[in-house]
């Protein structure tokens, strides 16, 4: 009898732990933007990640285990993002989010794919999918998907013979210039002038004036958000009419929000929104206000899918494997009629880019309209 | 031509925003002999007090007298009170330093209890543009200029021309023979702060609605008004007034025909030619001091 006991006690101690562990959280690790230049970016990413997360654990969770999400702040400083995403990965999550911009993204994927840890993130800058990290997945557009439909845009509907482009002088934006240029160029169409800006500039007339003595006939703004709504106020205080084209950061919720008046007859290529004529993207766009009362920008919308696509990748796994998941992901198509949360038909290659509908869409009365739907391209 | 004259002109609408806060910078100096390097944030905070009165539901001339009402209790009476005064007997250095450790404070504290991203900023000025020999010209440019330059001509006139502002100067040139000659030094150098944060406050309501409210939106007004303050005589209120709108002016200049990437660096240029040719500031004045 006692050696029965003793072996149950023996038995029980070893158990335990791996029972234990069994129902222990998944946790995953978001290293965002929540203060700095980019705080617009990672405090959209955050929330709806939150918003996500708590969706899913009031159903079960994953495969009956709920989720367990952290929050680090870069501070939007790349430096201090590679060095979250190391104490990120010592914590050894099942996966990691963030950050958003593409410099901390460029900077801090090579630590993640190093210790074999998915990282879905929020970068746009082209070369990201490209630089042979396997463990890196969008959760919007790259620009060598969306810059190519802006310049067929420009060229074709506009009709324009000359741009200026604006754009930020990092990452993303000047993957986003070297991209749209390479575009309307090879559509005939000239860049008049090429004007370069800091992240967090906050004085825009100067660049407004470069870009009017070009005369061009559309400005191609590549900023970020609110430098794009610094920039649009100034074209509207020096009188500018061309049209302003852009992409998802020169149309998004915070910009109109930030520039007003100002970001009306702004219009470009979005890959997310709200305002989308999708009833998933309605109904999250109503949870997220309703529980942070502001409108979601794109942002937004990447944290929320990101972690339900971190959800349909483990259940297409059949079990929580950390090592498994970035395999899970490649070439995972997700249905929005099988998992709401993934918002739109999605489908990830095997770089970790993404395949799905986008948008035209213009800013009227200082709301986002969207003008048109943009098939996947695969379609 | 066109483009220089919109350049000039929104050079001289930032640069009388550098202007109000640079003389700031030398009220403060000469009378107190402090350097207030949370000057910046100073001009950052009011922005913050204006929107959280505009949430409670005022209208915006009321917020905004709201905005300069706390600005020159919590940026003037207060600062003179719990900060200078304690610090200022232990010389300039420490005093220095904490003003330095007080905008990482007001930073960190605008950012947890308003919020890390930028907010719209609503202006009371009128917008619109005007078109002159084919110029667009910026109303809201021109009104800043105009308002911040009416400012600084009142400041002067109130220095100049009333007994108080005598006082003040008198204050500023030696405390010791103005007490002598019955000048309440302690008032005034209290006034010098409540113009102070009436400045600040002011330069706050004219530039949030172009750069947006934002915790860090301090930290590029205060680097230019400090500059601004030395390349124009850190002693003379005038030299403030020709430094700020220098500054602008070649701050515009140099993003448009030098290099966008450099901008930053040509106001530091210019401090360093004129601390190396005239170390006194274009308008100030050689001071010498018993060490």
């Amino acid at each position: 009898m006692k050696l029965f006991a003793a072996t149950l006690l023996v038995s029980a101690a070893f158990v335990a732990p791996a029972l234990a562990q069994t129902n222990a959280p998944i946790k995953i690790i978001n290293v965002g933007e929540l203060s700095g230049p980019g705080a617009t970016v990672g405090t959209n990413f955050k929330n709806s990640a939150d918003l996500a997360v708590a969706e899913i654990n009031a159903k079960g969770g994953i495969l009956g285990r709920k989720i367990e999400i952290v929050h680090f702040d870069t501070q939007t400083n790349p430096g201090v993002a590679r060095a979250l995403v190391q104490k990120a990965i010592d914590e050894n999550p099942y996966a990691i989010m963030g950050p958003g911009y593409s410099g901390s993204v460029k900077v801090s994927a090579p630590l993640a794919a190093q210790a074999g840890i998915a990282q879905v993130m929020g970068g746009e800058a082209a070369e990201l999918t490209q630089l042979g990290f396997n463990t890196l997945f969008r959760t919007s557009f790259g620009q060598q998907s969306s810059m190519p439909k802006i310049a067929k845009y420009i060229a074709e509907n506009l009709k324009a013979k000359n741009v200026a482009v604006i754009w930020v002088n990092n990452d993303f934006g000047k993957g986003g210039r070297d991209m749209v240029t390479k575009e309307l160029t090879a559509r005939g169409v000239k860049v008049t002038a090429d004007i370069s800006t800091e992240a967090g500039q906050a004085d825009f007339a100067a660049d407004v004036v470069k870009a009017k003595s070009g005369n061009p006939d559309a400005i191609f703004i590549y900023l970020n958000e609110e430098e794009s709504a610094r920039a649009l106020r100034e074209l509207k205080r020096q009188g500018v009419t061309v049209p302003l084209v852009g992409e998802t950061t020169l149309i998004g919720q915070k910009v109109i929000e930030l520039a007003g008046d100002a970001a009306n007859g702004a219009r470009g290529h979005i890959g997310l929104t709200v305002d989308a004529p999708n009833d998933n993207l309605k109904a999250y766009g109503k949870k997220f206000q309703e529980k942070y009362n502001y409108i979601p920008d794109h942002n937004g919308i990447k944290g929320y899918l990101g972690v339900y696509m971190i959800k349909a990748a483990t259940e297409k796994m059949g079990k929580v494997d950390q090592k498994g998941l970035p395999d899970a992901l490649k070439g995972l198509t997700i249905l929005a009629a099988k998992e709401p949360g993934i918002l739109m038909d999605l489908t990830i290659d095997k770089n970790g880019d993404l395949d799905r509908d986008s948008f035209l869409a213009f800013v009227e009365n200082g709301k986002q309209v969207v003008k048109e739907t943009l098939p996947k391209m695969s379609k | 031509m066109m483009n220089f004259i919109n350049l000039i002109l929104s050079g001289l609408a930032t640069g009388a925003i550098y202007a109000l806060v640079a003389i700031g910078f030398t009220l403060l100096w000469q009378t107190s002999q402090t350097i207030n390097f949370a000057q910046g944030e100073f001009v950052m905070v009011p922005a913050f007090f204006v929107l959280a009165a505009l949430n409670l539901g005022m209208p915006l001339p009321i917020a905004l007298l709201v905005g300069l009402a706390l600005s020159m209790l919590v940026l003037g009476v207060l600062f003179k009170n719990l900060l200078v005064d304690p610090m200022l007997r232990h010389g300039v250095l420490p005093l220095a330093i904490c003003t330095m450790a007080l905008s990482i404070f007001l930073k960190e504290t605008v950012k947890e209890v308003y919020s890390a991203e930028a907010s719209p900023f609503p202006s009371f000025l009128p917008e619109g543009n005007l078109i002159v020999f084919g110029a667009t010209i910026s109303i809201q440019s021109v009104s800043i200029f105009v308002f911040a330059i009416c400012a600084v001509l009142a400041l002067q006139a109130f220095l100049a021309r009333t007994s108080t502002g005598r006082q003040m100067q008198a204050t500023a040139q030696n405390p010791y023979v103005a007490k002598l000659l019955g000048v309440p030094v302690k008032r005034m150098i209290m006034y010098t702060f409540l113009i102070n944060a009436a400045l600040v406050a002011l330069a706050s309501f004219l530039i949030s609605p172009v750069y947006l409210a934002k915790f860090s939106a301090g930290e590029t007004l205060g680097l230019a008004a400090f500059i601004a303050a030395i390349v124009g005589g850190f002693n003379q209120i005038r030299g403030a007034i020709v430094g700020g709108l220098l500054l602008g002016i070649v701050d515009n200049l140099a993003a448009a025909y030098i290099s966008t990437q450099y901008r930053g660096a040509v106001p530091l240029f210019l401090l360093i030619a004129v601390i190396l040719f005239r170390p006194q500031g274009l308008m100030g004045r050689a001071e010498e001091r018993t060490v």
